[in-house]
Parts: C-alpha cells; sequence; structure tokens
C-alpha cells in the first residue's frame, strides 16, 4: 500500500521537477487521449509541441509565441501576486476586456489625429481601465468583506456585454458599412501597437511583460512589499502580527493584477487584434490562472510556463488544421496540464512510502 | 498486593527518525492513581496512544486484568474498560450536555434516560452538571466534567487523564482531585499525565518517569521532592533563574480602563483593563486561558486597535498605532502561538527574523530587505539562545516547539524592547530551556525593560514575577505584590472555581 508522509520541509528538488513531469504526465495521459479519438499520439505531440518551433513553416509560428505568450505572461504576474497573498482574482478576462476599451477608447477618440503622445496615453488608460475594473472587487471585499473570487469573475460578464456594446454602438466604425467593430488601430499610426523589429513577433506587450517579470521578482524577492505578501499568504495571522494591513494589500494585489490584465488588452487591442469586436476576449484571463499555477506563482517560472502555453495554443491550432483534432480535446490538454501539476504538487510536501499492511 | 489492572511489558514505538518508547514496563494497580511524568517529548502520548489504541506498539505486550490486551482502535479499548479524558476536548459548543454524550456512545440510549444517568453519575461523584445546558455556556472546567462523565458512564477501570488541570483554577484542580479519589476509593486505576511536579506529589501514588522515550524511574512522588522529579525528568541539574535586585523606573506602559470587543465570536472581550508597568519590572498576569490572554496581547502588540488613551507607553498613547509603529517607539510582544502568528510556518528562520525585526534590527532600508543581516541576526539568535537547528534557511516547521519558542522569545528579546509582552513564554518548552528563557526575561528587567508576562504556569509568575494580577472572563483583577500572594489567594483572583457549586459531601 502507499502511503503519503508529511515531509518536515517543502523538497526543493520537487519544487523545479513538478512541472516538468506535469508536462510529461500531460503528454502521456494526452497522447493517450488522442488515441482513443484515431490519431497518431506521436505525430500529434510533435505536431503541437515541436512544429511551431521547429519545423519548416516554424518562420512563421514563432512570432506567435511572443503574441500570445505576452499577454499570458502579463496577466499572470498580476495575479500571482495576490495568489501569493490569498486573494483570488478569478476575473482578469474582464480587467482585459476593460482595460482594450479604456486604452481603444482613447486611441479613437484622438482619430485621426497624429502624435508621439498619442500611445503613451493610451497605455495609461489601459492600465487604469483595468484598475479600476479590479477596484469593484476589491473595494466590496474591503468594506463589505464579499466574496472577490465570485465579484471578479461576475465582472467578467459584464465586461463581456460592455465590449458587445461598444463594438455595436460607441465605438462602431463610423465607415465600416454598420459591421460590427471599431476602426483598425492597425491603420492609425500614432495608436498602432507595431512591431519593433518586422517579423518577430515582438511589440510593446512583450517588453512590458519582460519589465513586469523583472518588477515581480524584485519586489517578492527584494522589497518589503513582496515579503509582506508572500507572508499573508502563508500565515495571515503572522502576518498582522507583523504589521500588514490586509485591507491595504487586497486593494494593491487585486489593482495591480487588474493594471497588468488591462495593459495587455490595450496592447492587444491596439497590436495584433487591431480593433474592438465582439468577439476580441479569447480567454486569455482565464489560461493566465493557469500559466501563474503552472510557473508556480514565481515570475520566473511565470515567463517559462507562458510561453509553454502559447506553445499549446499554437501546436493546439496546427493540430487542429492538420489533424482534425477537435479544439474541445486541445482545451482539455491544457487543462491536464494544470490537473497534472496540482496532482504532481503534493510530493512538494508529501513524500510516498511503501507502507507495511499492519496486522490487526 | 493485588494484581494490576494494566501491566505494559517492553512497549516499543518508532517513528521514522524516532523512536517514541523503547521498552517501556511498568504495572498500574486498582485504585491507584499513577503519574505518568516527563517533558515533551518524552514519549507520554505514544504510550498512552498505545494504551488507548490509537497507535500499535511495534513490539512488547500489555495486560489488561489479567487477560492480553491489544487494542487495534479506541473501540475496542473502550469495550475493554479503558477511558481517556483529552486535553483537547471534542465537544460541539451548539449542543447540550446530554446530546453530546449521546453522539460519544454506541447506542445511546433516549436523552431522558441517559439525563438521569448523566445526574446520577455527576452527584456520587461530585460532579454538578446540568445535561440540558449548551456546552457552548460552560466553562473549562465544566466542559472537562462532561468529559469525565462521558467517561464514567462507561463504568470503566482504568482512567487516562492528560494533563487534566492545565484549563482549571486552583480550587477546580480541588474539586477534581476529591473525585478522583472517589473514583479510585471504588477500585479504578487512573494513570494520570501531567508535568507538574507538585500536583503530582499530592495527588498521585505512584509516579513512573520518562525520558526520551525510556522510562528513567518508578517511585513515589509524595516521598521524593519536586526537585529530584524535575531533575529525573530532565537529566541533569536544574538551574533557578536568579533575580538580581533592580530599581524600579518610571511608568514605562500603562493600560487606562482598556475595554475591547473580541474579533472572534468564542473570543473574551476585555473590560476595563488597568494596569502600569515600571522600568524594571516583572508583571505577571495568570488566569485560565481564553479569559481574554490573546485579546490583551493584540491590544498591546497593535494587532486590535484601541482608544489612543487606553494604551500609553512613557506617557504617550499609543492605542491608535499599528504593530509597525509600536515596534518603533519598543513596544514589542511574543504571542503564545508559535506557528502561525509567532512565525510563518513554511517560511526559514531567516525570513521569520525578518518578521518583527526588519525595523529595529536594520534589515529594511526605504523598503528594500537586506537579508544577509537577517541572516545574520537570525543566526545570533540561534546561538544566543541555543536553538537546535541544522541552520537559518530552515523552515520554522521542522523546529520543535520549544526550539522555536525559544527563536520566537529570542528574536523579541535581541531586539532591546522598552516594553516586552510575551504569552506563555515557556509553553511546551523543556525544563531547562524554559529556565534560559526566564533567565533572559529576567536579564532584560534587569537592563530596565518593563516586562508584561502572561502564563498560565503559576509557579514561573511566581518565580520571575515581582507584581500578580489575574485575568477572569476579560476583566483584571487587582494588581499585588507577588512576595504576599498564597496560591489559595491567587485562586481566588482567577475566578474561584468559576462559581461552580461542590457536591463533595
Amino acid at each position: 500500500m502507499l502511503k503519503l508522509e508529511k515531509r518536515p520541509q517543502p523538497s526543493q528538488a520537487w519544487i523545479y521537477l513538478a512541472p516538468l513531469v506535469a508536462v510529461i504526465a500531460t503528454m502521456i495521459a494526452g497522447g493517450a487521449l488522442f488515441a482513443i479519438l484515431g490519431k497518431d499520439p506521436l505525430v500529434a505531440i510533435r505536431t503541437i509541441f515541436y512544429d511551431p518551433l521547429f519545423s519548416e513553416f516554424a518562420f512563421f509560428y514563432r512570432p506567435q509565441l511572443l503574441v500570445k505568450g505576452a499577454p499570458l505572461v502579463l496577466i499572470a504576474i498580476g495575479l500571482s501576486l495576490g495568489f501569493r497573498a490569498g486573494i483570488w482574482n478569478i476575473g482578469a478576462e474582464g480587467q482585459y476586456i476593460v482595460g482594450a476599451l479604456t486604452g481603444a477608447g482613447v486611441g479613437l477618440a484622438f482619430y485621426p489625429l497624429e502624435g508621439w503622445f498619442i500611445f503613451p496615453l493610451m497605455v495609461m488608460a489601459g492600465a487604469l481601465g483595468g484598475w479600476a475594473w479590479a477596484m469593484i472587487p476589491a473595494v466590496l471585499k474591503v468594506r463589505f468583506g464579499t466574496n472577490e473570487i465570485l465579484v471578479s469573475l461576475m465582472l467578467v460578464y459584464v465586461a463581456e456585454q460592455l465590449l458587445a456594446s461598444m463594438a455595436l454602438g460607441l465605438m462602431k466604425n463610423p465607415q465600416g458599412f454598420g459591421f460590427p467593430g471599431s476602426r483598425n488601430l492597425q491603420q492609425y499610426p500614432s495608436a498602432h501597437n507595431a512591431e519593433l523589429i518586422a517579423g518577430s513577433g515582438m511589440h510593446w506587450g512583450v517588453v512590458a511583460a519582460l519589465i513586469a517579470v523583472i518588477f515581480a521578482y524584485v519586489l517578492l524577492t527584494r522589497h518589503i512589499l513582496g515579503f509582506h505578501i508572500r507572508l499573508t499568504g502563508e500565515a495571515p495571522r503572522a502576518a498582522r502580527f507583523a504589521g500588514v494591513n490586509p485591507a491595504r494589500l487586497v486593494l494593491i494585489c487585486l489593482g495591480l493584477a487588474g493594471a497588468l490584465a488591462g495593459l495587455a488588452g490595450m496592447f492587444e487591442v491596439s497590436g495584433p487584434a487591431g480593433r474592438v469586436s465582439i468577439d476580441f476576449n479569447v480567454g486569455y484571463g482565464f489560461t493566465a490562472i493557469i500559466v501563474a499555477f503552472l510557473g508556480r506563482l514565481h515570475p520566473v517560472g511565470i515567463l517559462l510556463a507562458g510561453l509553454l502555453m502559447a506553445l499549446t495554443y499554437i501546436g493546439g491550432e496546427i493540430a487542429q488544421s492538420r489533424l482534425g483534432l477537435p479544439a474541445a480535446a486541445i482545451q482539455m490538454f491544457q487543462g491536464m496540464l494544470l490537473f497534472f501539476l496540482l496532482a504532481v504538487d503534493v510530493l512538494t510536501n508529501y513524500r510516498l512510502r511503501l507502507a507495511r499492511r499492519e496486522v490487526a | 498486593m493485588t494484581a494490576p489492572v494494566l501491566s505494559i511489558k517492553g512497549l516499543t514505538k518508532a517513528y521514522p527518525g524516532v523512536v517514541a518508547n523503547s521498552d517501556v514496563s511498568f504495572d498500574v494497580y486498582a485504585g491507584e492513581v499513577h503519574a505518568l511524568l516527563g517533558e515533551n517529548g518524552a514519549g507520554k502520548s505514544t504510550l498512552v496512544k498505545m494504551i488507548y489504541g490509537l497507535v500499535q506498539p511495534d513490539a512488547g505486550t500489555m495486560t489488561l486484568e489479567g487477560k492480553p490486551y491489544a487494542p487495534t482502535e479506541p473501540r475496542a479499548a473502550r469495550a475493554a474498560g479503558v477511558a481517556m479524558v483529552f486535553q483537547h476536548f471534542s465537544l460541539f459548543d451548539a449542543m447540550n450536555v446530554a446530546e453530546n454524550i449521546a453522539l460519544g456512545m454506541e447506542n445511546p440510549p433516549r436523552l431522558a434516560d441517559l439525563a438521569g444517568r448523566i445526574r446520577d453519575v455527576s452527584e456520587t461523584y461530585g460532579l454538578p452538571l446540568d445535561p440540558f445546558r449548551i456546552v457552548g455556556d460552560l466553562s473549562a472546567g465544566e466542559r472537562q466534567r462532561v468529559e469525565i462523565i462521558r467517561c464514567l458512564l462507561q463504568d470503566p477501570r482504568l482512567l487516562i487523564m492528560d494533563e487534566p488541570t492545565s484549563v482549571l483554577t486552583p480550587q477546580e484542580v480541588e474539586i477534581l482531585f476529591l473525585t478522583l479519589r472517589k473514583l479510585t476509593a471504588e477500585g479504578v486505576a487512573i494513570l494520570y499525565i501531567s508535568h507538574k511536579l507538585e500536583e503530582i506529589r499530592t495527588l498521585c501514588d505512584t509516579a513512573t518517569i520518562l525520558r526520551l522515550g525510556k522510562k528513567v524511574a518508578t517511585c513515589t512522588p509524595s516521598e521524593t521532592t519536586a526537585r529530584e522529579l524535575a531533575e529525573m525528568m530532565v537529566g541533569t541539574v536544574l538551574h533557578t533563574p536568579e533575580r538580581s535586585g533592580r530599581a524600579l523606573g518610571e511608568v514605562a506602559l500603562e493600560l487606562r480602563g482598556l475595554s475591547l470587543r473580541s474579533p472572534s465570536a468564542f473570543g473574551c472581550a476585555l473590560k476595563d483593563i488597568s494596569l502600569s508597568v515600571r522600568q524594571g519590572e516583572v508583571l505577571g498576569l495568570g488566569g485560565v486561558a481564553g479569559n481574554g490572554q490573546d485579546e490583551l496581547l493584540g491590544a498591546l502588540s497593535g494587532e486590535l486597535r484601541s482608544a489612543p488613551d487606553m494604551v500609553r507607553m512613557h506617557d504617550q498613547p499609543v492605542g491608535m498605532l499599528g504593530p509597525m509603529e509600536r515596534r518603533r517607539i519598543g513596544l514589542l510582544c511574543a504571542p503564545e502561538e508559535r506557528l502561525g502568528h509567532a512565525a510563518a510556518p513554511d517560511m526559514s528562520l531567516t525570513e521569520n527574523a525578518m518578521l518583527t525585526g526588519s525595523q529595529r534590527e536594520g534589515l529594511e532600508r526605504r523598503g528594500f530587505l537586506d537579508w544577509g543581516r537577517a541572516q545574520s541576526f537570525a543566526e545570533a539568535i540561534i546561538t544566543r539562545f541555543d536553538v537546535r537547528t541544522p541552520g537559518a534557511a530552515n523552515a520554522a516547521r521542522s523546529l520543535s516547539g520549544g526550539n522555536l519558542q525559544k527563536f520566537v522569545i529570542g528574536r523579541e528579546v535581541m531586539q532591546r524592547p522598552e516594553v516586552l509582552v510575551v504569552n506563555q513564554p515557556t509553553w511546551g518548552v523543556d525544563a531547562s530551556a524554559a529556565a534560559a528563557i526566564r533567565q533572559a526575561l529576567l536579564d532584560l528587567a534587569a537592563g530596565g525593560t518593563a516586562l508584561v508576562v502572561i502564563s498560565q504556569d503559576l509557579d514561573e509568575l511566581m518565580e520571575i514575577a515581582d507584581r500578580f494580577g489575574a485575568l477572569n472572563e476579560g476583566r483584571l483583577s487587582a494588581i499585588r505584590p507577588t512576595s504576599e500572594l498564597s496560591i489559595d489567594e491567587i485562586g481566588l483572583m482567577m475566578g474561584g472555581a468559576h462559581d461552580m457549586a461542590v457536591a463533595h459531601v
């Protein structure tokens, strides 16, 4: 019989091994899933993990890695700060949408004026929009003790309705022949989040994501605020004893997460997406939750996890078109990653032991 | 001599990395109170768990009333006539006494019949208890009666009691002792676990002393001095803390009519507490747990805010300040709960040193942390307070309770407090470490720090405090010099028998 036994200290080795084991287990279980669907599992796994990087068409997919990875990393970094402190913002998708709307709104308001100041203003508006949307669950939690999980999640659906309303009404392109959706910001140079190096996928959002990683790393390891965030997550009572103000921490963590999600939305709408449309959001805000945990809530881990998750997005799309795998199978594949990670995680704090069957 | 009720031969139990019991043998006879004595970690609990069927021994045998006895679960132990009163009660606050007792029975009778039996037992043994009172309204002493009556209803041959007096006032202890003597007169054997030596010397007929999992001696406690018992437990000669005569300075900390609601539903509100402590003085605050100790510590540490004037330091109002501001002006605290309150379990000792030391030890500059200095600080605490750990990088939870306690107290002591408030400074700490902690506190006072020591260990308070007060239901008794107090007076200050009428005739 197998028995779990609590380790005296968390195992350092397993902290780093767990994500790797989880990825391998996902490949095995995913392969089995694809085999049941009648596809060659090895080909499917190769299509998802190998082809986007090294196949003959990789030049087309590699930039996508940055384009898809940047918003995931940016959002996940913000979420991880709150998650570390036990503050569960599940509504990054909504903050992402609102950041995109406010960012795009500022850009569209200046159209067709050209000026260097327009893009920076949009960046600020995007961050502010996401921040404000996150402040709703934050203030409600601090003032009335509401559950931030429910409020932030429900606000995602409100934000989606707001997005639809904007795409169909206020922000609709006046020259768009009545079709829903705003003007294309890619065709408005002052507001366009263009590639910094053509063909690389590198845009301002990627830069922002890298800065966020460094910022979060320094915050968590070198700054008293980061220390208090970790302390609150590990031992809330000890944190209050140390002098942490829990309400202030809720406002800071949700605010930062909202601002970063808003930035991600703003960079997306002004760059890769180009315009405010009904189907603008594709679930980055939710996938970022997986990214945050897959990355151990550690900034560098999140960077790697974001790239891995972007890879499964791209590889998944290739697998869909080339092998005819259903989209649901790909989503399941991504879900498995989190599932296996949480399962393997047990080994960080516990060890497996073969227990002798005790004689009664 | 009659045959023993319980006979233990060569019981051994090992856990990974530690041998909890090694070849322990002794006999418990009918009609005797047999003390099981030892420090924390000496193996008392494991031994008792084996007797009660919670843990199976690796080797050794037990005989109960002449028959081989090897319970595989508590139910089997109860069926064989072994009952146990745990240190921590397992009662539901929202239910009444009879319902609680019925829940623990295999085939509970009708509630009315059960109530009748509860009344019979409680009258016979002098444990007055109304079967229909809600448990949530009972005092700790009364809750313990519920547990005892629950055991007595099974007609036990052997009753195990795990540190029963830690929640009782001296008067309640006396009532309990009368009950236990009545039981032994009827031929019940009692296995009594405690580390309170005076108590064992008055109550127990025989004592078995465990050290590091092994039996070191069996003796007659009334013929042995408390000091001899303690030295057998510890295995070394004890050193009593020295109090040097010290001059008292001006008032450092003052409470003026401190009233505060408890943040938790089952907490205890503080009611109109006034006190003052001078520089170089040790004020001891006793009282049964749950009478406002945690709340008072919170009000002093800054975790709970009060009106500014209710807490004053050096004649300045500080009631509105948070923990960080209070630390800055030299008001330091060490809470009772080590894991999760005084220290973060999964964080390293270095990080835990940062937890309260960041300001006064200069481990933080403009919000940026100096981990190198934090590590030196942690190592300094480890060295000076003899904390047994491989190093400062180890997680707090990997330390034993006593070692972590040394670290937590040491962390505050080393920050040169103006006023230091400690709650249960030596709880769960072995005797020699406890002596070291008390000495450190006295040294601090000699250096001019004002100390408030909250403790349930009256011997400890008598040893180090200059003045004594007791907390009872959130109120503070009059504060009196310890030198002129008797244990009876202290008991009355702690609330006496909590209005429980004694039915011993």
